[in-house]
């Protein structure tokens, strides 16, 4: 852990070299966030509600996701760079070194960038806790603390599954952009507006509805069940197999050179 | 001109390598065109009458959006130019007998139709395919068919303009990140890619249609499902027409003004 945190203020400092463009980086990355929330916005100003759920509610559930994932992405950007790291042979001097690969990976970026987004998402907090009309007694609140753990550890997950294609792979695989980038982009609407079939599929294959649309349903009082508003908990298992296809992809793996 | 014609059709072809990846890609962009017409449906269950196009007329869109999505993506920039304006590189390319900025504009329009090219049609026919209103339609008339394809190759050469503009401001800038996010954030949101021109609100919408955004990816996409029509048509194509002229021009003269005081560190 320690050693962590010396990787973390190594990076911080090295990307603090180019001063500019760390902050126009971050910048960039709140706007990017920043023009999702207005495209929101944009529909909500033509719409009233989309499958009874309001405005106010809607960027409620953004603002989890957005936090969530910007959390997993700011400390788990490792392995989402992970094909570089083996495709150039980096990873082979990882493995010599008497420390868990795991953790170089996880410490070989830091991307502090993102706190851009991690900002735009705080504003949408600040924006939404009031109007969305939650009374906020403590159990919501850790419902909200449940919600945003429950996420981070799953786009970690997911993080960890895309990184461990590329041992069989060398490339990163595209389509696993739709459950990271697209459980982000999708995420900003409860998922069960995209339809039964898509909801049973965030729920039981890839859980990402279990830390995001059971748990809001009891945030926003559509439901009274203490079970859902655990159920963010249970999806931290989800790094159960994660971890297991990661070990299962290591023991498979061949390096590509240097 | 021969020389030029040669260099875009070597990395039109290096770009036809990757099939691959193409593959991988049509799913992604399967699942992400289904998602988004699936939220724009739940949409359109709440209030049909505000909805500002049909909504055939929007699946055709979305449909078209994926498939071209590698002509218009507003995240791709070219990393050979990136790196050779960071490391130094572009003094071997300024010593060619070539045009610097002819090659550039190029390069990008290689790249990113040999991926366009790859992935379109599959995405086209299934979506052709799928059940109403999911599916895409043909356009309305002939003569529309033709003008989205003269569209397309004009709201494409805009974009690459206008990219043209971001890679030369890198000259100024050393590291390219920065610069780069921030056009890729506008553009994604100005163009429509995020959601069509025409579900910004009044005010916005008619001030984004006579920008260059307004001419990138929205114009082809609406002559196509036929939201524009008549003279709406004629009008954009010459908007089209205007910006291409004007970025380029606009870039060339920027390019030439940066050259003058590059300064290329080490070697």
């Amino acid at each position: 852990m320690k050693l962590y945190f010396k990787y973390a203020a190594i990076l911080l400092k090295s990307q603090m070299q180019y001063k500019a463009s760390f902050f126009m980086t971050m910048i960039g990355q709140f706007l990017v966030s920043f023009s999702v929330f207005l495209g929101l916005y944009f529909m909500f100003q033509r719409f009233p509600s989309v499958e009874g759920f309001t405005y106010s509610e809607v960027l409620l559930c953004f603002a989890v996701m957005l936090t969530a994932f910007s959390l997993a992405e700011c400390f788990v950007r490792g392995f989402d760079m992970f094909s570089v790291i083996i495709s150039n042979g980096e990873f082979d001097r990882m493995m010599v070194r008497p420390q868990n690969a795991v953790l170089q990976v996880l410490a070989s970026r830091i991307e502090f960038t993102r706190v851009g987004r991690l900002l735009q998402a705080i504003v949408v907090f600040v924006y939404a806790v009031p109007k969305s009309g939650v009374l906020w007694t403590w159990d919501k609140i850790l419902t909200v603390l449940f919600m945003i753990t429950g996420g981070f550890f799953v786009f970690s997950g997911l993080f960890v599954i895309y990184a461990s294609f590329c041992f069989f792979t060398t490339e990163g695989l595209e389509f696993m952009n739709i459950l990271t980038d697209g459980g982000r982009e999708f995420g900003k609407f409860p998922f069960s507006i995209y339809g039964e079939k898509v909801l049973k599929f965030f729920t039981y294959i890839v859980p990402l509805a279990l830390f995001q649309y059971y748990p809001f349903l009891y945030l926003i009082g559509r439901s009274d069940s203490l079970f859902h508003m655990l159920l963010p908990l249970l999806s931290i298992l989800f790094l159960v197999p994660a971890n297991l296809f990661w070990k299962f992809g290591l023991r498979h793996y061949k390096s590509t050179g240097s | 001109m021969k020389k030029y014609f040669s260099f875009f059709k070597i990395r039109f072809i290096h770009g036809l390598q990757y099939r691959a990846a193409a593959y991988a890609g049509i799913a992604t962009q399967f699942a992400w065109g289904g998602l988004t017409l699936l939220m724009f449906a739940a949409f359109y269950k709440t209030g049909a009458s505000s909805f500002p196009m049909t909504f055939p007329e929007l699946s055709s869109y979305i449909w078209l959006q994926q498939a071209f999505l590698a002509l218009f993506m507003t995240w791709y920039f070219d990393n050979d130019i990136m790196n050779s304006i960071v490391t130094g590189n572009i003094a071997y390319e300024l010593c060619r007998p070539i045009d610097l900025y002819v090659m550039w504009f190029l390069k990008n329009m290689a790249v990113r139709s040999s991926r366009a090219v790859l992935r379109c049609f599959p995405v086209l026919i299934i979506a052709f395919c799928l059940p109403e209103p999911f599916n895409m339609s043909l356009p309305k008339t002939f003569s529309s068919g033709f003008l989205f394809l003269l569209s397309v190759i004009m709201g494409f050469m805009v974009l690459t303009a206008f990219n043209m503009l971001v890679y030369i401001t890198m000259f100024y800038t050393v590291s390219p990140m920065g610069i780069r996010i921030l056009a890729v954030s506008l553009l994604e949101f100005l163009t429509g890619a995020i959601i069509p021109i025409p579900f910004f609100p009044e005010g916005l919408k008619k001030v984004l249609l006579l920008l260059p955004f307004g001419s990138m990816q929205n114009t082809p996409f609406l002559i196509y499902n036929g939201y524009l029509s008549g003279p709406e048509i004629g009008q954009g194509l010459l908007l089209q027409t205007g910006w291409l002229l004007g970025l380029t021009v606009l870039g060339y003269l920027y390019m030439k003004k940066a050259l003058l005081r590059t300064t290329v560190q080490g070697g």
